[in-house]
């Protein structure tokens, strides 16, 4: 009896009683459609982690501030030191010192309150240079960025975050109006796009960003100190060298060992990581509720193939008189639970793949359609079915023709 | 030991020699069969008697090859199949014999048609040729017009009729029919007992299990068995050692 054959008979009593194997295949479908469903929440997290902070710049290394200590002995927390200085960002641009990093961007941060008119808004400023939005990665929807002469002179310009300028003017486009800040009359010179990145602390399209020459004089602080440092690394390649680089120049210059930096340096990688981490755990747990629903659903494909085996044990017998070996037998009930997990298994993947398009809509959350995930989750519908089988398949096989044929 | 008729051929399909079987049930052995001496040839139509408990049906599974003896040598076509493994013993029951049971037993989910092909699927004939030789054997007990309907579809005679073309459609050694007429009434019965005799006429060998003596009348030999032991076999020619069994 060859293997078409044997699917076909397979089939056959599949097919013949529907209703059972339907309810026998259920465990197998909520299994593989949690699987494929979880895979897919999963990823899509990540994938929506990945573009905001792809949306930060590419190539970034973002240079924090370390702890402080003050007279008391009382140590601060990661950025209360005012540790990092325009000092350092000129050090780190200089190629002979970092050839890797392609140009730097130091940002100072404060909130103040803007006023427009009548109309008020708390923001944040940043103060920085020119290169920001190019290491930034950001663009403007009007207006443009402040030239090198306005950062040298100190000029009373700002461009707006989207959502800043949409705040301060509901109407009309604000490049050429003017805003107070502290006191000081600032003129909108340019609105920035969306950005696309959230970040848990404060947004990344509610800010107002000056020259850093300005910024330092609205603040009335006569120190340079930085809120942060972003590096732009000349490519993917050279990000772990430009790394080095800037760790080892930042040390000299701050003359302090690396066993006790007084900054940090954080890669994108590393950030992704953090937020996967998260994501990750729960993408193990909701994987695990599936595997526990997928052995249940093997079990399920094992105790109905049993009760088939004992129902059908005439079917056998006479298959025996008339010829068939007991490892034809074996063969056809193995194929029967095989049938059984991989059509399980389709439906499954077919049910996780509509749910994964449609609860986007749903919950707000992307969902992504993982071909691996698919496949292998085919994959295991497959081994269950046949790893479930071998128990019921070689109990068919053993009967012998004579019990077989008299049981009524 | 065994009565052949004059005109039987040579050859000897059945030949059975102090076949011992023996149950081992707890501690208890029981003895079914106790020295069983039976020569079929080839083209008789033999029928086996005996009330239950006889041992007829152990001697049945035995002829059958759905059961190996204790003791004793059972040559099947000119081969011993005495002491054949489980996987062996299939192929002889797929290629030399043809089974007719009191149940039908047909697969309630297949035509006809695929019944009665289902033995030339453990053959590993291809579909083609197995549709048409079903299809000829179903013609052969006049059912070929019925070859797509399924057994519920089908009276218990008509049923009967498919389970033996599956037997004839390997072309076995021999029928070998177990009560085939205990689930059909009188008429069904006279149908499928008229259709074994076509099939001796027309050269088979069929060997008949039954408890009833009308039935076992029709065949050319009576083998009675009673208490593990042939008692008498009587052939229609006339030679009768001990009939008088009721």
């Amino acid at each position: 009896m060859n293997w078409l054959e044997t699917l076909r008979t397979a089939a056959d009593a599949v097919r013949s009683h529907r209703l059972r194997s339907l309810l026998t295949m259920l465990g197998i479908v909520i299994g593989i459609s949690s699987v494929v469903l979880t895979v897919g929440l999963g990823l899509g997290a990540q994938d929506k982690v990945r573009s905001q902070i792809d949306a930060l710049g590419s190539n970034l290394l973002i240079v924090s501030p370390g702890s402080s200590t003050g007279s008391s002995g009382v140590r601060g927390g990661f950025g209360s030191a005012s540790s990092l200085t325009l000092a350092d960002a000129d050090a780190i641009a200089d190629s002979t010192v970092a050839p890797d990093v392609a140009q730097v961007a130091p940002t100072t941060s404060s909130s103040s309150a803007l006023a427009a008119g009548t109309t008020n808004w708390t923001s944040r400023i940043v103060g920085t240079t020119t290169t920001w939005p190019q290491v930034r990665a950001r663009t403007l929807t009007s207006g443009r960025f402040f030239t090198a002469a306005e950062l040298a002179t100190g000029a009373n310009v700002v461009v707006l975050g989207p959502d800043t300028a949409s705040q301060l003017f509901s109407r009309g486009n604000p490049v050429g109006q003017t805003i107070t800040a502290d006191g000081t009359t600032l003129t909108v010179i340019g609105v920035l796009a969306e950005s696309g990145a959230t970040s848990t602390t404060s947004s990344e399209d509610d800010l107002a960003v000056v020259p850093i020459t300005t910024a330092q004089r609205l603040s009335g602080a006569t120190s340079t100190a930085l809120a942060s440092l972003y590096v732009e690394a000349r490519s993917a390649g050279s990000l772990s060298a430009a790394y080095q680089e800037v760790n080892a120049a930042l040390l000299t210059a701050h003359d302090v060992t690396s066993s006790s930096p007084d900054f940090s340096i954080a890669t994108q990688d590393a950030l992704l990581s953090t937020a996967n981490s998260t994501n990750k755990t729960m993408t193990i747990l909701l994987a695990g509720i599936a595997a526990i629903s997928l052995l249940v659903g093997g079990i399920g494909v094992m105790n109905i193939m049993l009760v088939s085996v004992t129902e059908r044990v005439r079917e056998i017998g006479l298959r025996k008189a008339l010829g068939a070996t007991p490892s034809a037998i074996r063969r056809q009930f193995l194929i029967e639970a095989s049938l059984l997990g991989v059509s399980g298994g389709v439906i499954g993947a077919v049910i996780g793949v509509v749910g994964a398009v449609i609860l986007p809509s749903v919950i707000n959350q992307p969902v992504s359609i993982s071909a691996p995930a698919i496949l292998a989750a085919l994959g295991v519908a497959l081994g269950l079915g046949v790893g479930f089988g071998v128990y019921p398949a070689s109990r068919a096989a053993r009967l012998t023709p004579i019990d077989a044929l008299r049981s009524e | 030991m065994s009565t052949v008729l004059s005109a039987a051929p040579v050859r000897t399909i059945i030949d059975l020699a102090a076949v011992r079987k023996t149950y081992a049930t707890g501690a208890i052995a029981v003895e079914a069969l106790r020295g069983i001496d039976v020569r079929i040839a080839e083209g008789e139509y033999v029928a086996i008697i005996g009330p239950s408990g006889s041992g007829k049906s152990t001697l049945m599974h035995i002829l059958g090859c759905l059961d190996v003896p204790t003791e004793g040598r059972y040559e099947l076509a000119g081969r011993d199949v005495s002491d054949l493994a489980e996987a062996e013993l299939a192929h002889i029951r797929n290629r030399e014999i043809g089974f007719v049971f009191q149940q039908f037993n047909l697969l309630p989910d297949l035509t006809a048609l695929r019944n009665v092909a289902l033995p030339l699927v453990y053959a590993g004939v291809g579909t083609a040729e197995r549709e048409q030789r079903a299809l000829r054997a179903l013609d052969r007990v006049g059912l070929s017009e019925r070859a797509q309907h399924r057994p519920g579809e089908l009276s218990g005679g008509q049923q009967q009729r498919v389970a033996v073309a599956r037997a004839l459609v390997t072309e076995p050694s021999m029928i070998l029919a177990d009560e085939p007429t205990g689930n059909l009434d009188s008429v069904a019965s006279a149908d499928v007992l008229a259709l074994f005799r076509e099939l001796h006429d027309a050269g088979r060998t069929v060997v008949l299990i039954t408890h009833e003596n009308d039935i076992a009348a029709q065949a050319e030999r009576v083998i009675t068995i009673l208490d593990g032991e042939i008692r008498s076999s009587t052939s229609k020619s006339g030679d009768v050692r001990s009939g008088d069994l009721t």
